[in-house]
């Protein structure tokens, strides 16, 4: 079977690793590196649960292969927590606001409104649910969602 | 980066009631949450399903050969190899008419829907499985699909109809009320096929412990108290020697945790193969594989007075059932029935429900199961009323509703097996507080001035009412440990909703403790002998009074005896923070939950014995159901050109009887509301004329997204707590979903200023601007 | 929904992929995959070899040169949304990159990986056809250029052999405060358009449409340009009733028929988009004036 090296640093860790060339970086984070908190919702790019940060930028870690990580730097929901034991603001309001209910879409709704509070630290309500209009909900009816990413998009206005 | 918000030194006990944050969240946005998919065990082999491409077939050959031969492949079975097991049971006792139709682990001879399981493969990954899945050959005869439950019946085996059961209750004279009666109103209307698609697909692992001789499920949700029964049945086993564990469940909806052919099939294969057998579903499977919901088809016809009240309601509707019957038997048509009138005053009713099979995966309950239809046919008949007689719409709802004076209320009718009589409920009330609070007069204006300068905008209302709490019972286990940490062993499961917070909220009040310091353990039948789950709205109603029933005996036995240890009469003594104090002498003696757990446990500080520690069972019955109920508000815009339906403003009044955390009950409001505009605009399992499934992907299958979802307007209101529980708890999981499609209907009939336009959801562009053309062209022909 | 066994390579020039996908029999080139994986996935694709464009410095870039937009075929979408040279320069293109797909899937997709993968409904292939855009393709024998109307061929078939790659697009300008309009229809926010209309024009001294080009993506088989519509606009004043006959003619389309919606319907709604993106081009144009 395809396979290769790589190199690559997930949430700080650089790991070396030998990867079947067709395995999926969600696959490989979730299985290889046991970073479980990457969720599969569609495998084919909707759904946005398997969203992690390559560089900085979310991307569907479903539709990424794993040795195309090799030699960048990737961020999972593990990673987003400054230490183990300080929480993102983002994670903060999600709990203040009732922003997740089974928590499937939790993971890939951070990753994807850390990168867009970056790049839009002021945001309206309209702007926060275009950004996470690639990220499907089932249970929360987005709103919680919404009002913690305000919230919390205020939170580190004030804090920088 | 914020500092984490350090745990507040405030106790909170006083909770019931409270906005208080959940302790489900803090594992789930670390990432740390263990789903299914999460979990693997040493030496497991991976499951994949061969399914038929063919709806509807002979199969005259399955070639494996090429595919035994794939690397990493250990097993491929047929149902050759699995011939003796049964069919998959009912979890209820249901007809018997029913039993022919139900699955099997693996199509037999005969394939019924796409995506019906032939083969299953086991290999050393889930690549490799699935390369070997792609090599097992069905050789299958096609036959005629029958995807039409309207049609004529057609065959599901050989002298075996597709309609084992026409369902039927009713009561009152039909003939007479409906000779009578000032005029009839009669509507023809359908619900389009969809379902709760969860976040998380279904998964299983199946793990047989020889050295202990026990059977394990892994992945287990919804009811696995009740699966386990129906495992240890299926497979002959005690039920001591099967065990359901739950994990994190990625949403639930109805769909989740019924047992399906691949659950069954990781259990025999662990025995058989002896190796951990893990089958994790994707999302093309879900689509053609997990239960589907909803698609009726109504004829319902009202008896109505010069006044527009109703003196007799008659519907026949045809369900459609797709191709096998599962675990639910024909609980939602049943529903359907058994719901129908809602909130009003029926005096003659009579519902005839067709179970139709055909040649589509197999449907079930869905959030709201026979009441999101049921009140889409029901308003949209109201609605017609008031059309029909030139009255308003909300006019015609409040001179029907039940009033409050007749509750309790017997409806003549069952559901759930349980005779339907309403417990409590101000209905015209809280139809009165939603529209002040929508501002439904004022919003007519702004309608109309909208409409004058080209807007199609219009408003649109449902009324709904739900049941909840189905019993029969749920036990409970309230444990305090020397530390003074408490442990509740409930028989409930939690998919999501907030299950662990609500439980450990009713015990913190009525024990006197943190509800951080709480343990609520659900979904473990290795902890309880007897428990349901969480399903019908039922949990924190049936499972919630038990935690009352077990905290209180808790509470009894402590204030017993910190009653001898601080010689005072128990009546004096109260709990708080875990303390034992004085009522009203704080700075008398006191001993902690934890002190007295020791005290009452076996060891050398025992006060007593024969003791179980600081420990306490406590069960709740319920002979019958409790009814929440509610209002849906929209207004909204459609683009008259395209037929895109934008929902500007929505809002939910639902009575609950009490709330025990509000924020988690708005939080399924508006959930609730985000899958039912689902079924209303968006989401449908869309099949060809040979039953090939068209809904295969998140492409196709359109759920909302957050910038289809409106920021949704809540009023959680406790005016009629029920009677028939301590609590005064009704279920709060399903109103937010039940009226959407009714409410989206009227607004959007209300909008384009056809009343009755809307007959069938979901209300698609192409469908609305086929209505508005019609319109036009109806109307050019009128005025030429 | 695991992708099926392939050999990959990655290759770190254009010529060694065109060496690769000469040499390989059954090979598909993965750009920003936002397509190509999930058909992967599916299994809907199951090539024998994925040559990985990912690694080839040098096609990622944005410029400007004698007048046009060059932009490089691995130029991520995300870096065409926030380039100030194409908001100046090109702002329908600007206006359409923000309905393709969504955030995440703009930072992996590419340029060329939009334009080869040629979905009908494709923003990007729509722009492409708006500006009849020109392409360069390299293969083993060099450079080769042709106009996108050569290039979409039809149904998700652009013209490209086996062995070439997509290397640049090249878009020329039109001149400054022309103006732009860009509508399209999809049932939820970032999914495929069912229909969408691109406009531009430019009015001369009279006030009289002396350029239009007008677009309709997700109807036709390719994105189409309706040439009988820009006929109907020019020379005309940019009147509501000329737009609305200009916008008739998008219905002389060959239109698709799917699960989304039947061809009646995609036709009235390019009909409708055609309208409202011209009446958008010329309040585009208006607002500049007034500015």
């Amino acid at each position: 079977m395809d396979s290769r090296d790589i190199v690559v640093t997930v949430n700080g860790i650089r790991h070396e690793a030998t990867v079947k060339t067709r395995v999926t970086l969600a696959d490989f984070l979730r299985h290889q590196l046991e970073l479980t908190g990457t969720h599969l919702g569609c495998e084919h790019g909707v759904c946005g649960a398997c969203t992690v940060l390559v560089d900085g930028r979310t991307a569907r870690s479903c539709l990424m292969l794993a040795v195309q990580a090799h030699g960048h730097e990737i961020r999972t929901v593990e990673g987003i927590a400054p230490n183990a034991k300080e929480l993102h603001p983002l994670q903060t309001a999600f709990q203040k606001h009732h922003g997740l209910q089974c928590g499937f879409c939790t993971p890939g709704m951070l990753t994807t409104l850390i990168e867009f509070l970056h790049d839009n630290p002021d945001p309206t309500e309209a702007e926060v649910r275009i950004a996470i209009s690639g990220n499907l909900c089932r249970c929360t009816g987005y709103q919680g969602i919404v009002d913690a990413a305000l919230d919390a998009a205020k939170t580190m206005r004030n804090s920088t | 980066m914020s500092i984490q918000a350090a745990p507040s030194q405030r106790k909170e006990t006083k909770v019931f009631g409270k906005r208080v944050p959940r302790l489900e969240d803090l594992p789930l946005v670390k990432g740390l949450g263990r789903f299914v998919a999460d979990l693997s065990f040493p030496h497991q082999l991976y499951m994949r399903v061969v399914r038929s491409p063919i709806a509807h077939g002979t199969i005259t050959r399955i070639d494996a050969d090429e595919a035994r031969k794939a690397p990493g492949v250990v097993a491929i079975w047929t149902h050759a190899d699995i011939a003796a097991y049964p069919l998959i049971d009912f979890r209820d006792p249901s007809a018997e008419a029913l039993m022919p139709y139900r699955q099997p682990l693996l199509a037999k001879d005969r394939v019924r829907y796409v995506g019906e399981p032939i083969a299953v493969v086991f290999a050393e990954s889930a690549y490799l499985a699935e390369d070997a899945a792609d090599l097992v050959f069905a050789e299958i005869d096609e036959l005629p699909p029958h995807m039409d439950a309207q049609a004529d019946c057609a065959s599901f085996a050989p002298g075996i109809s597709t309609e084992p059961i026409v369902l039927k209750q009713g009561f009152g004279d039909l003939p007479g009320a409906f000779a009578s009666a000032h005029c009839v109103v009669e509507l023809e209307l359908s619900i389009g096929r969809h379902s709760g698609v969860p976040m998380e697909c279904r998964g299983a692992i199946g793990r047989y412990d020889a050295a202990q001789d026990v059977l394990e499920l892994w992945g287990a949700a919804k009811v696995p108290l009740r699966n386990r029964e129906t495992m240890a049945r299926y497979f002959q086993r005690s039920s001591a020697s099967v065990q359901l564990y739950e994990l994190h469940v990625g949403g639930g909806f109805g769909v989740r945790g019924e047992l399906y052919p691949e659950d069954f099939l990781v259990c025999a294969a662990s025995m058989t193969l002896g190796r951990p057998i893990k089958w994790i579903e994707d999302r093309r499977e879900h689509l053609m594989a997990t239960n589907q919901s909803r698609e009726q088809y109504h004829r319902v016809r009202a008896a109505v007075d010069q006044n527009g009240r109703i003196l007799a309601l008659s519907d026949v509707f045809f369900h459609d059932q797709g191709a096998y019957v599962r675990t639910h038997g024909a609980r939602v048509a049943d529903l359907t029935i058994g719901m129908l009138p809602g909130p009003y005053h029926v005096p003659v009713y009579q519902g005839i429900g067709h179970f139709r099979l055909t040649n589509k995966t197999p449907a079930a309950t869905y959030r709201s199961p026979g009441r999101y239809e049921g009140s889409f046919v029901r308003e949209r008949l109201v609605d017609a009323i008031a059309a029909k007689l030139g009255l308003d719409r909300i006019e015609v709802r409040r001179r029907n509703l039940i009033p409050s004076a007749d509750m309790p209320y017997t409806r003549q009718l069952g559901a759930l097996g349980t005779e339907v009589v309403l417990d409590s409920g101000d209905y015209a009330g809280l139809l009165q507080t939603s529209i002040d609070r929508f501002g439904w007069d004022e919003l007519q204006k702004t309608i109309r001035v909208r409409r004058a300068q080209g807007e199609f905008v219009g408003a649109g209302i449902a009324m709904f009412l739900e049941k909840s709490g189905m019993g029969p019972s749920d036990s409970v286990t309230v444990s305090v440990d020397p530390m003074g940490f408490v442990e509740v062993v409930t028989g409930g499961a939690s998919v999501g909703q907030g299950f662990e917070t609500a439980m450990a909220q009713i015990c913190a009040e009525t024990l006197g403790v943190d509800y951080r310091r709480i343990r609520v353990v659900h979904g473990q039948t290795d902890r309880i002998r007897f428990g349901i789950g969480a399903h019908a709205s039922r949990a924190t109603v049936m499972t919630g009074n038990a935690v009352h029933a077990a905290a209180t005996n808790v509470r009894d036995l402590a204030l017993k005896h910190a009653s001898v240890l601080l010689q005072a009469p128990a009546e004096l003594l109260d709990i708080v923070d875990g303390i034992v104090v004085r009522k009203g002498s704080p700075s008398g003696p006191t001993i902690s939950l934890g002190q007295l757990s020791r005290q009452l446990s076996p060891g050398p500080e025992a006060i007593a014995r024969g003791t179980n520690g600081l420990s306490c069972e406590g069960w709740f019955y319920a002979d019958h159901m409790t009814y929440p109920y509610g209002v849906h508000l929209a207004l909204v815009r459609v683009d008259g050109e395209t037929g895109q339906v934008f929902v500007e403003r929505y809002m939910v009044a639902s009575d609950v009887g009490r709330a025990v955390n509000p924020m988690i009950v708005e939080g399924q409001v508006v959930g609730g509301v985000a899958q039912g505009l689902g079924g209303a605009l968006y989401e449908q399992f869309r099949y060809s004329d040979t039953g090939q499934p068209l809904s295969l992907n998140f492409a196709e299958y359109l759920i909302p997204t957050a910038h289809e979802v409106p920021d949704v307007e809540v009023i959680v209101a406790e005016d009629a707590p029920s009677p028939l529980n301590p609590l005064g708890i009704k279920g709060a999981g399903e109103g937010g979903c039940t009226g959407v499609g009714a409410a989206i209907a009227s607004a959007v009939d209300d909008a384009i200023g056809i009343p009755g336009a809307i007959t069938s959801l979901p209300i698609t562009p192409a469908k609305l601007k086929a209505l508005l053309k019609n319109r036009r062209d109806n109307s050019n022909g009128d005025s030429t | 929904m695991k992708a099926a066994p392939f050999q990959y390579h990655d290759p770190t020039s254009i010529d060694e992929a065109i060496d690769l996908l000469g040499k390989l029999e059954n090979a598909k080139v993965l750009a920003g995959g936002q397509s190509l994986m999930a058909m992967l996935n599916m299994r809907y694709a199951q090539p024998d070899h994925v040559v990985d464009i990912n690694r080839i410095a040098d096609l990622s870039y944005i410029r400007e040169a004698n007048g046009a937009l060059v932009i490089g075929a691995m130029t991520r979408q995300r870096d065409l949304e926030f380039s100030d040279l194409v908001r100046r320069t090109c702002p329908i293109l600007h206006e359409a990159i923000q309905h393709v797909g969504h955030r995440q899937t703009r930072n992996r997709g590419t340029v060329g990986g939009s334009l080869c993968h040629l979905d009908p409904s494709a923003e990007l292939a729509a722009m492409a056809a708006l500006h009849n855009a020109t392409l360069t393709v390299a293969g083993p024998k060099g450079s080769r250029e042709l106009a996108f109307k050569e290039f979409a061929l039809g149904f998700m078939t652009p013209a490209l052999e086996v062995d070439e790659i997509l290397t640049a697009i090249r878009i020329e300008f039109w001149p400054k405060g022309h103006g732009y309009g860009f509508l399209e229809f999809a049932r939820r926010h970032g999914d495929f358009a069912v229909a969408s209309a691109g406009a531009l024009i430019t009015l001369d001294a009279k006030g009289l449409i002396d350029r239009a080009s007008l677009v309709i993506g997700g109807v036709g088989s390719v994105p189409t340009r309706v040439e009988s519509a820009e006929q109907i606009l020019l020379g005309t004043q940019p009147t509501q009733a000329v737009f609305e006959e200009a916008a008739r003619a998008c219905k002389s389309i060959e239109a698709l028929d799917d699960i989304h919606a039947p061809a009646s319907y995609r036709l009235h709604l390019a009909e409708t988009l055609a309208r409202r993106a011209l009446a958008k081009a010329l309040l585009s144009l208006r607002s500049d004036g007034e500015q």
